[in-house]
């Protein structure tokens, strides 16, 4: 028991996030019309790419002086984060740039 | 690398630490901005570009701000790989969001999101070695993100080829069981190396067996489930990248990438939700249950078919009132969406009121109908949502069933032996006439027979749809 206590002390900040974090997504997407779910779908896809930054920080502070498999590997997951950060995001603008189109 | 798990460790006041601490916070709270302003119509587009706003700042502020725990700073050389990487998946993403067909939307949501699921594995496989032997709480967070970072990417490009239709489906009944005991397997080799006080440098071996198992959990996970049930774990497994996504975030103790991660969990959790309701059916069942092929109560009893004649059909349409579409998969398999618009322009010039019927999951994932229409220039006023039209059925004078099947399966309301029994489904056996167009007497998405078609008050117009819609077209402008 002390020592559940204990890693909820040392992490409770990161628990607060969690939790509040959990509640903000649900308040956030709940009531969203089902006209909406593919491009929601797709954008939030888009946010989830926001590994890239631990894409950048590896690659950033990795030793160049020699080759090595890790190096790559950290390039490559690089690569795959902006992928899913700039293809997520364009492919959402370009089907909620159909609904306006029409808005008009 | 570098040591890159700096979890709980309290660093010194610095101005370029704290204004990159700054910048996340100002990105977390444009991704929350951004997610509010997307499920609204009006702000869904300008919401994006927030979103994206946010994304674009965390990323540069942490190239030119980002310091590893000895307080070194990223070099020259360094940004310049950056930069050419991100160049390289930037001009990928790009050109492959500008180029794909919109009817292949959902293959494409689930490739990248296969693209962010490797991108959380690998961060988490390469951050590994930097933990420090019997620090659980991050070596739990790597663990995590590199088991659902790896689902998600394999369960997500397993997704990407069945609605590809380069996989198909693999259903056999003992597959739960090695589902379990995969997962089973794999959930314990991830207790193993939490638990193990051994350095990490000592279990290398175990981590990349970590990331193969998980592997082949996700392609497992994927493989049985069915068709029609691949918009929600689509879903799903886009809830599991924000989640995996997250726990790197703990690794950086970053809060925006904890923030975002997290966010991106718990929406992509409630749309899996509500797509479940909107099918009648529970997640688990879904995960669990076998879809389609099934046996139906309704295989007995069956009907007569009867077809009509383009001209009857062109006769029957003009000299109505009010008109329902009802368009299915099969409408944009066919491209017919842009003369399905058509169709409909020249009716309302005879006066004749003409509604889309959109249920909520018609077409691949939930709203994709909407795209497509959008896509055709059919006004947002003509499509009417499933529960608004519905009460009105009665009064229509021809429902038009253009490629779909389920969706207006009444067996979801009489059938209790029928896989979608309970379904929610658009009224078009009340309506006055049915006009079913199909390609052939095939089963649905969900592979059940359909009573619909043998209604007294259904005709067939059998042939591709873009085609029978555009000899329509033709027979309706010579009348």
């Amino acid at each position: 028991m002390e020592q559940i206590l204990q890693y909820f002390f040392e992490y409770k900040e990161a628990i607060f996030i969690i939790a509040l974090s959990i509640f903000l997504g649900i308040e956030v997407i709940s009531n969203v019309p089902a006209v909406l779910h593919t491009p929601l779908m797709s954008g939030a896809n888009a946010i989830s790419g926001v590994i890239i930054i631990g894409g950048i920080i590896l690659v950033g502070h990795a030793d160049l002086s020699k080759f090595s498999v890790d190096l790559v590997l950290g390039i490559l997951a690089l690569i795959f984060g902006t992928l899913n950060v700039v293809g997520g995001f364009a492919v959402t603008d370009r089907m909620l740039e159909m609904f306006k189109k029409k808005k008009k | 690398m570098d040591k890159g798990i700096i979890l709980n460790t309290i660093t010194g006041f610095t101005v370029g630490g704290t204004l990159l601490e700054l910048s996340y916070l100002v990105a977390a709270l444009l991704f929350v901005v951004g997610l509010k302003m997307l499920s609204h119509p009006e702000t869904a587009r300008r919401g994006n570009l927030w979103a994206f706003g946010g994304m674009a700042l965390a990323m540069i502020t942490t190239v030119i701000l980002h310091k590893n725990p000895d307080g070194k700073g990223i070099s020259l050389t360094n940004i310049w790989i950056i930069l050419a990487a991100i160049g390289v998946g930037a001009a990928i993403g790009w050109t492959i969001a500008r180029k794909v067909k919109m009817t292949a939307m959902p293959q494409l949501v689930s490739f990248y999101n296969a693209t962010g699921g490797a991108a959380s594995a690998l961060v988490a496989l390469l951050e590994y070695p930097n933990a420090v032997a019997g620090d659980v709480g991050s070596i739990l967070v790597t663990v995590l993100g590199l088991i659902i970072g790896a689902v998600a990417f394999s369960g997500s490009m397993i997704a990407y080829g069945k609605l590809d239709g380069k996989v198909g489906d693999l259903m056999k009944p003992f597959m739960t069981y090695i589902n379990l005991f995969l997962m089973a397997v794999t959930l314990g080799l991830g207790a193993y190396i939490v638990a193990s006080p051994n350095p990490p440098s000592e279990m290398i071996w175990a981590i990349y067996a970590l990331l193969g198992l998980a592997l082949v959990y996700g392609v497992m996970f994927v493989m049985p489930i069915g068709g029609a049930d691949m918009p929600v774990v689509i879903s799903l497994l886009n809830s599991f990248t924000g989640i995996a996504a997250a726990m790197a975030g703990f690794i950086y103790n970053n809060q925006a990438m904890i923030l975002g991660g997290i966010l991106v969990g718990a929406a992509g959790m409630i749309l899996t939700v509500l797509m479940c309701k909107a099918m009648n059916r529970s997640l688990i069942n879904v995960i669990v249950g076998a879809f389609g092929g099934g046996v139906s109560a309704a295989s007995g009893e069956q009907g007569t078919i009867k077809e009509i004649t383009l001209s009857d059909a062109a006769v029957l349409l003009s000299y109505s009132q009010k008109i329902v579409i009802i368009p299915g998969y099969g409408l944009a398999v066919a491209q017919a969406q842009h003369i399905a618009q058509e169709l409909d322009e020249l009716l309302e010039g005879k006066g004749v009121d003409v509604k889309y019927a959109i249920h909520p999951v018609a077409g691949r994932m939930p709203g994709h109908m909407n795209v497509l229409l959008a896509e055709a220039d059919v006004p947002y006023e003509k499509l009417v949502e499933m529960d608004d039209i519905n009460p009105d059925m009665p009064n229509v004078d021809v429902a038009i069933v253009v490629g779909a099947n389920d969706v207006v399966n009444p067996a979801a309301y009489d059938d209790p032996g029928s896989p979608i029994y309970g379904m929610p489904i658009i009224d078009a056996h009340l309506a006055k006439n049915i006009i079913i167009m199909k390609r052939g007497m095939g089963k649905g998405y969900a592979g059940i027979e359909n009573a619909l078609f043998f209604n007294d008050k259904t005709r067939m117009l059998f042939g591709d749809a873009k085609n029978s819609i555009q000899k329509l077209v033709t027979e309706i402008k010579t009348m």
